[in-house]
């Protein structure tokens, strides 16, 4: 223990956080103590979390504010639900068929990624928000005006309507433009959840740690001085935020794989997501991952624990969120809460002694 | 900093032990519970709201007299009506609330996008599903789940064979939106239709619920085609505008909407007489002489302070058809969920009830109504059937 420098400590609290937590849901689970809501709230909880982690790759490590990230979400999610749906027949085991769609779904994210990157990482701040924003928004609405069908002579394409796809008999719509995709095999589960969030942890934590990482982190805290010792700003940049890009995507297929229908809407992958996501980083620590976990993990439930106020539920909910922030990150609060911690008071104690 | 990671994991871990007990608790109290409990879902939030909270008052006003007329089997009824804010996964989410609370069966989900969600979750279940307005074909996917509603592909095919057998036109346009399963679902069944009804469809324009304010383009369109009459399968608050933004071009074609057209009277600031000899198909009239529609607006308008509309009138068809199948199935405070989908699942089939949106309204096993659709066509500022 002694030998492990402090940031592999940390990390090493970080994973274990989520294998406690992991413990703790299936041993309720097993014995039968945990609600049905709870329950179904397991699998969205691990999509969350994932969102919330890479999003601080972007926003904490790289520095950049991205409000496009629900855009990359929604390319996981239907690239691998057009994958599972044609393939149900093909490759029964849905285990190996879900890990093909997580891959599948990460790639088409993570190209998302680079595509959008290369023209928007030359913006920075406020533009660079504002553009991502507005590709977020391109993608839900080509997915909503996308018709895709299947039969015999292969795929149809339209733009139109499902009709203009001209199907034979026994053809099969399988992405029928706002309706989106019905019948995504439930695939997910609570425990490929949470590997894929030890995964992302894994990638993350690792990168932050690298040569590479440092780069970025050197990007972020000063540009100038980072080109200046012949650091490439764009291709570390591309690095950060396309990795953030694929974990988004994996994010999207646990989401995609855990409902029966998908559909692109503002609610899911639009702008309001994407400020979700951002909520979840911010109010976690802009830069610390386990922060984000754990603030992803309290906003998704909190509003269903909520659910027994009825009418007056969001309202709690906007109400809590800004206590939370302030108590979180108001300076007069940070000030209260390092006077009265337990640290310092073990501090204080010993100093007297 | 310390302090602040270590008070957030207690706080995470203080959620999930609090959430475990609380199903906990809900679990002892639903065994000395002595009432039949129907969950019901639907958005009170959001951009569908309007529909949700429809449903809501619609069924709650069903419940209160059901349960002042002695309940069903002579046990009083307990509902619980669960925010979706319209979205699937939120669906599922008040789906599993309403389990734990004790759910024995379901009215819902009022949308379609969370219907097919919380079906397949329901299915698994074996919890009976009726839904008073999810209209998608896959909302009654399985037979655990019916509807009150028509089907959108029900309403395209009703629409256009009564403009084909009627002869009301040979060039047809329709507006539709394409962003709303309902719209697109109805517009599809209805060219589908039109080919064996000896109409054309001259033009098939487009919106989206972004861009639902200007129609000027789409109007113009089928005026440029010739169409004489013109199909908008949406709902009434865009149909105010459309009719509106026809005058401005004067086209006046003939109009043909579907149940969603419902309500477009009580539009404010609507020149009613716009609105002349638009025609669209409906379950429901408020302002119908039926002494069954008459008693529940009038208690309904009493109650909420406005007249229902369709979906507040499927609700309440809903809980009635539901407590007729309760009463046949023999249903009590005690049935596990799985023999009170066994029980409603056969007896829907054989109940009949007189309700406000059909009379003598009965279900087939594959879930759909079978009703007839009327034809109202709007005259002097009211409602009237067509026959």
């Amino acid at each position: 223990m002694k030998k492990m420098s402090k940031t592999t400590k940390n990390n090493f609290v970080t994973y274990l956080m989520v294998i406690l937590i992991y413990a703790a849901a299936q041993t309720m689970a097993v014995s039968g103590s945990m609600s049905s809501l709870m329950q179904g709230l397991l699998v969205p909880l691990c999509a969350y979390v994932i969102l919330a982690v890479s999003l601080n790759l972007t926003v904490g490590i790289l520095g950049e504010l991205s409000l496009g990230h629900a855009g990359f979400m929604c390319v996981g999610a239907f690239s691998s639900a057009f994958f599972s749906k044609c393939m149900v027949e093909t490759i029964p085991a849905a285990g190996v068929r879900f890990i093909l769609a997580i891959l599948i779904g990460a790639a088409s994210a993570g190209i998302c990624g680079i595509l959008i990157g290369i023209p928007v990482l030359r913006l920075k701040g406020d533009y660079l928000a504002i553009v991502t924003l507005a590709f977020g928004e391109i993608i839900k609405n080509i997915v909503n005006i996308l018709f895709v069908g299947k039969d015999s002579n292969g795929f149809h394409f339209s733009t139109k309507d499902s009709l203009s796809l001209g199907l034979e008999d026994g053809g099969k719509v399988i992405i029928n433009g706002p309706q989106g995709i019905t019948g995504t095999p439930k695939d997910s589960t609570f425990t490929i959840g949470i590997i894929l969030i030890l995964i992302s942890l894994f990638i993350i934590l690792n990168l932050i740690n690298s040569r590479s990482g440092r780069a970025i982190m050197a990007i972020r805290d000063n540009r100038i001085a980072a080109e200046s010792i012949g650091i490439n700003i764009t291709k570390y940049k591309l690095m950060a935020f396309s990795v953030s890009a694929a974990l988004a995507g994996v994010a999207g297929v646990i989401y995609a794989h855990n409902l029966a229908t998908l559909t692109a809407q503002p609610k899911n992958f639009g702008y309001n997501m994407s400020i979700m996501i951002l909520v979840f980083v911010v109010l976690g620590g802009i830069g610390n991952i386990r922060g984000s976990i754990i603030a992803a993990i309290v906003l998704t439930l909190l509003p269903e624990l909520l659910r027994g106020l009825n009418d007056y539920r969001m309202l709690i909910y906007a109400v809590v969120l800004i206590v939370m922030m302030l108590f979180n990150w108001s300076p007069k609060a940070i000030e209260w809460r390092e006077k009265h911690s337990l640290k310092s008071k073990f501090k204080k104690k010993a100093e007297e002694v | 900093m310390k302090m602040k990671k270590v008070l957030a994991v207690a706080l995470a871990a203080a959620m999930v032990m609090t959430a475990g007990c609380g199903g906990n608790g809900k679990e002892e109290k639903k065994a000395d519970s002595d009432k039949i409990r129907i969950g019901a879902i639907g958005p009170t939030t959001g951009g569908a709201a309007i529909y949700g909270e429809a449903v809501k008052n619609g069924a709650e006003l069903a419940i209160k007299e059901i349960n002042e007329a002695g309940g069903i089997n002579g046990v009083q009824v307990e509902f619980n009506f669960q925010d979706d804010e319209g979205d699937s996964e939120k669906a599922v989410n008040a789906y599993n609330t309403l389990k734990d609370w004790g759910m024995q069966a379901l009215l819902g989900t009022v949308t379609s996008g969370p219907c097919v969600a919380v079906g397949e979750v329901a299915q698994g279940d074996n919890m009976f599903l009726l839904t008073p307005s999810g209209t998608a074909v896959e909302c009654v996917q399985y037979d655990n789940a019916f509807r009150v509603c028509f089907s959108d592909p029900m309403q395209g095919i009703e629409s256009a064979k009564y403009i084909g057998e009627n002869g009301l036109a040979t060039k047809v346009a329709v507006i539709y939106d394409s962003s709303d399963v309902y719209s697109s679902g109805i517009y599809e069944a209805f060219v589908k239709e039109a080919e064996n009804q000896g109409f054309s469809i001259v033009a098939a324009e487009a919106f989206t619920a972004e861009s639902k304010t200007d129609f000027s383009v789409q109007l113009q369109k089928a005026k440029d085609a010739g169409a004489e009459l013109v199909f908008l399968p949406f709902y009434y608050s865009e149909a105010s505008l459309v009719l509106r933004q026809a005058a401005g071009i004067n086209y006046s074609p003939i109009f043909f909407g579907c149940d969603g057209m419902d309500g477009i009277l009580a539009v404010e600031g609507f020149d009613v007489n716009l609105a002349n000899n638009l025609m669209f198909l409906s379950p429901f009239t408020p302002t119908s002489e039926d002494e069954i529609i008459k008693k529940f607006v009038t208690d309904f308008e009493a109650e909420y302070g406005h007249t229902p509309n369709q979906f507040a009138a499927d609700a309440y068809d809903g809980i009635y058809a539901l407590k007729e199948a309760m009463e046949k199935a023999d249903v009590k405070a005690d049935t596990s969920v799985t023999d009170v989908c066994e029980g409603l699942k056969s007896a829907m089939t054989d109940i009949s009830i007189d309700g406000v949106t059909a009379k003598a309204l009965t279900w087939e096993a594959n879930g759909e109504p079978s009703k007839a659709p009327m034809v109202v066509k709007i005259a002097d500022g009211n409602y009237a059937v067509v026959e």
